[in-house]
């Protein structure tokens, strides 16, 4: 379904490695965001001209460096200033910039370049300059087919993000989440795709049936979700290049809550019967199916660590919802959430060090996170309601969704996905076309 | 002394005689608007109800978190095995339901806990699992889209429906 995406990085010039003088603290809330300048990326004529053509895109230069501006600026860590105030024109500033002139407007990084068609290709430089330092930090170009433009406005933020942060960037990046509309009594949900930033947004089922809880898989493009295809909810695989799906076992009731393991080899997921919901996993090679947990209560939303050798998962064994710990087979559970309140949707972080998971206390819903034994629980947001956080593929970003109340008359009901730093700052709507829920966010597409 | 007691005692009932009035009275008030509607928080209303066959209402309803059947809940599926004795030939779904504020995951389970907790009443009066299916809808599908207690009681119900 998808073409098949290649993207080359035919110019790479490392920089010299001195110790970064600009350096953007991504632990804390950041306050301060670092002023920088993203100046149009510079485009002859000719080139202008058949992006024209091939895009419908008036000058995709200043396109791209759009994209880049704008994740930049939703990361929070960075303040992207104003074009109005840039003294320097874009082709000149990417051979040399003048940065007396940057450090007027009181830009401390610099990101300049140019892009040209070649072969039927568009191929894009860039370069970060550190305007205090007056020297160049980073300069690369890509090549690749000219419908991928977006996806290099993504990949050159990531590419600033890190070299700024010390830190993997998360742009080019995926979100499948569920597309929802209608009343509330009788929802019509699809599975949808989008760009991290909102764009290119697909819809991936047409609405017959119920569908809930997408997961990419962190290797591939597949996602496994849930299904009430002909009225018996089952896990599915769907490869979202090829459109083709299946059903994940053959279990005589409902399976849900599935999620892959870290090397994408094998789902995890609950399978309900008589009552009691238990855990199990099927290795996607050989259809071998393991159970994992087995126990009268609810065992559900299981999670691996990102070495697999854990799950974290939800469990009301003690009489209410909290979340546990175990080896990935089974063995040694332990219970780690002892707050007040109940927990759920514990969700492992790339990082390994975290586990985010949603709190119910006293009517209200809350994101927060816990070190992987319980300890050091940190709430992130609180609201009405809300709900089954994702996080980004470096560990610093969680999305989620929030539902609103409804009035007395039954109005006012709205779904929309959320993200939030890891710090507590930062926290921002995701547009989407419709009502939004069940956002999970997919590894680095490319790097 | 002892009248001082006396006295004293009389005061004591004197005032919770009022207290009591008190509450009485404004309760009334309360008691009008839900009346017969929610027990605990169980709903006990019949607004969303329907009926398999006079007399044998379709659903249950469950207090929060909990998959426990009620006195009430017992006599509806009590009716339901006697009326599906009868027709022998009809077999059902039990459709799980949990409210809004729940995780949409743990409430799947819920549901599909609530719905085999009505399996399980049906079987001790006699009707066969071959006859029994069960399907949990979790909080996807609530009869009352309102946010407010009486709105989550309503939807937090197991629904036995006719599959043929």
């Amino acid at each position: 379904m998808l073409k098949k995406i290649y993207l080359l990085i035919i110019v790479l010039i490392l920089p010299t490695k001195v110790s970064a003088l600009i350096e953007v603290d991504i632990t804390r809330g950041n306050l301060n965001p670092l002023p920088l300048a993203v100046s149009p990326l510079s485009i002859d004529d000719k080139s202008k001209k058949s992006f024209e053509k091939i895009l419908n895109k008036e000058n995709i230069g200043s396109e791209i460096s759009i994209i880049v501006e704008n994740n930049l600026r939703i990361s929070g860590l960075f303040n992207p200033l104003s074009k109005d105030a840039f003294l320097q024109a874009p082709d000149i500033a990417n051979l040399k910039p003048r940065f007396e002139d940057w450090n007027l407007i009181k830009a401390q990084a610099l990101i300049t370049g140019k892009v040209s068609y070649y072969d039927g290709k568009l191929r894009v430089e860039f370069r970060l300059w550190d305007v205090l330092a007056a020297k160049e930090m980073m300069a690369l170009a890509f090549t690749t087919v000219p419908s991928n433009w977006r996806r290099v406005g993504h990949i050159i933020s990531d590419k600033v993000y890190e070299r700024l942060t010390g830190e993997k960037g998360y742009f080019d990046t995926r979100i499948i989440y569920v597309s929802e509309e209608g009343p509330k009594t009788q929802r019509i949900k699809k599975l949808a795709i989008m760009d991290q930033d909102g764009f290119n947004n697909k819809f991936l089922t047409l609405g017959n049936e119920l569908v809930l809880t997408p997961r990419f898989n962190p290797t591939s493009q597949m996602v496994t979700y849930l299904s009430y295809f002909k009225n018996l909810p089952r896990v599915y695989l769907l490869d979202i290049e090829t459109g083709t799906q299946e059903v994940v076992g053959d279990f005589p009731g409902m399976t849900f809550a599935p999620r892959f393991s870290p090397d994408g080899k094998k789902i995890i997921m609950s399978f309900a019967n008589d009552g009691k919901s238990d855990i199990y996993t099927m290795d996607l090679e050989n259809r071998i199916v393991e159970r994992i947990t087995n126990h009268p209560s609810i065992d559900t939303s299981p999670s691996y660590s990102p070495d697999g050798k854990y799950i974290a998962f939800n469990s009301d064994r003690s009489g209410y919802q909290q979340i546990y710990v175990m080896k990935s087979n089974g063995r040694n559970v332990k219970r780690i959430s002892f707050g007040n309140g109940l927990y759920g949707t514990p969700v492992w972080s790339p990082r390994g060090d975290l586990i985010a998971f949603t709190k119910l206390h006293k009517g209200k819903f809350y994101i927060g996170v816990m070190r992987t034994d319980g300890s050091g629980e940190r709430l992130l947001t609180e609201n009405y309601y809300q709900e089954a956080p994702s996080w980004s593929p470096n560990g610093r970003v969680l999305i989620f969704y929030r539902e609103t109340k409804t009035n007395a008359k039954g109005e006012g009901f709205s779904a929309k996905l959320w993200s939030i730093d890891l710090t507590g700052y930062n926290e921002r709507l995701v547009e989407t076309p419709t009502d939004a829920s069940d956002p999970s966010w997919s590894s680095l597409l490319s790097n | 002394m002892i009248l001082t007691k006396i006295f004293k005692n009389t005061l004591l009932v004197l005032t919770a005689c009022l207290v009591l009035t008190a509450c009485a009275t404004k309760k009334e008030v309360a008691i009008e608007k839900i009346q017969g509607q929610m027990q605990g928080d169980v709903y006990t209303g019949t607004d969303t109800v329907e009926y398999l066959a006079d007399g044998v209402p379709d659903r249950v309803f469950f207090a929060t978190n909990e998959s426990i059947l009620t006195t009430a809940s017992r006599e509806t599926l009590r009716a339901q095995a006697a009326w599906l004795r009868k027709n022998s030939n009809i077999n059902v779904v039990l459709e799980g339901h949990a409210d809004e504020r729940g995780t949409r995951e743990y409430n799947l389970a819920l549901g599909e806990r609530r719905a085999n907790a009505a399996k399980d009443y049906l079987m001790t009066y006699g009707i066969s699992s071959d006859r029994i299916s069960v399907l949990s809808y979790g909080k996807e599908r609530p009869v009352d889209s309102g946010s407010n207690p009486l709105a989550w009681s309503k939807n937090r119900r197991s629904v036995t429906v006719k599959a043929n």
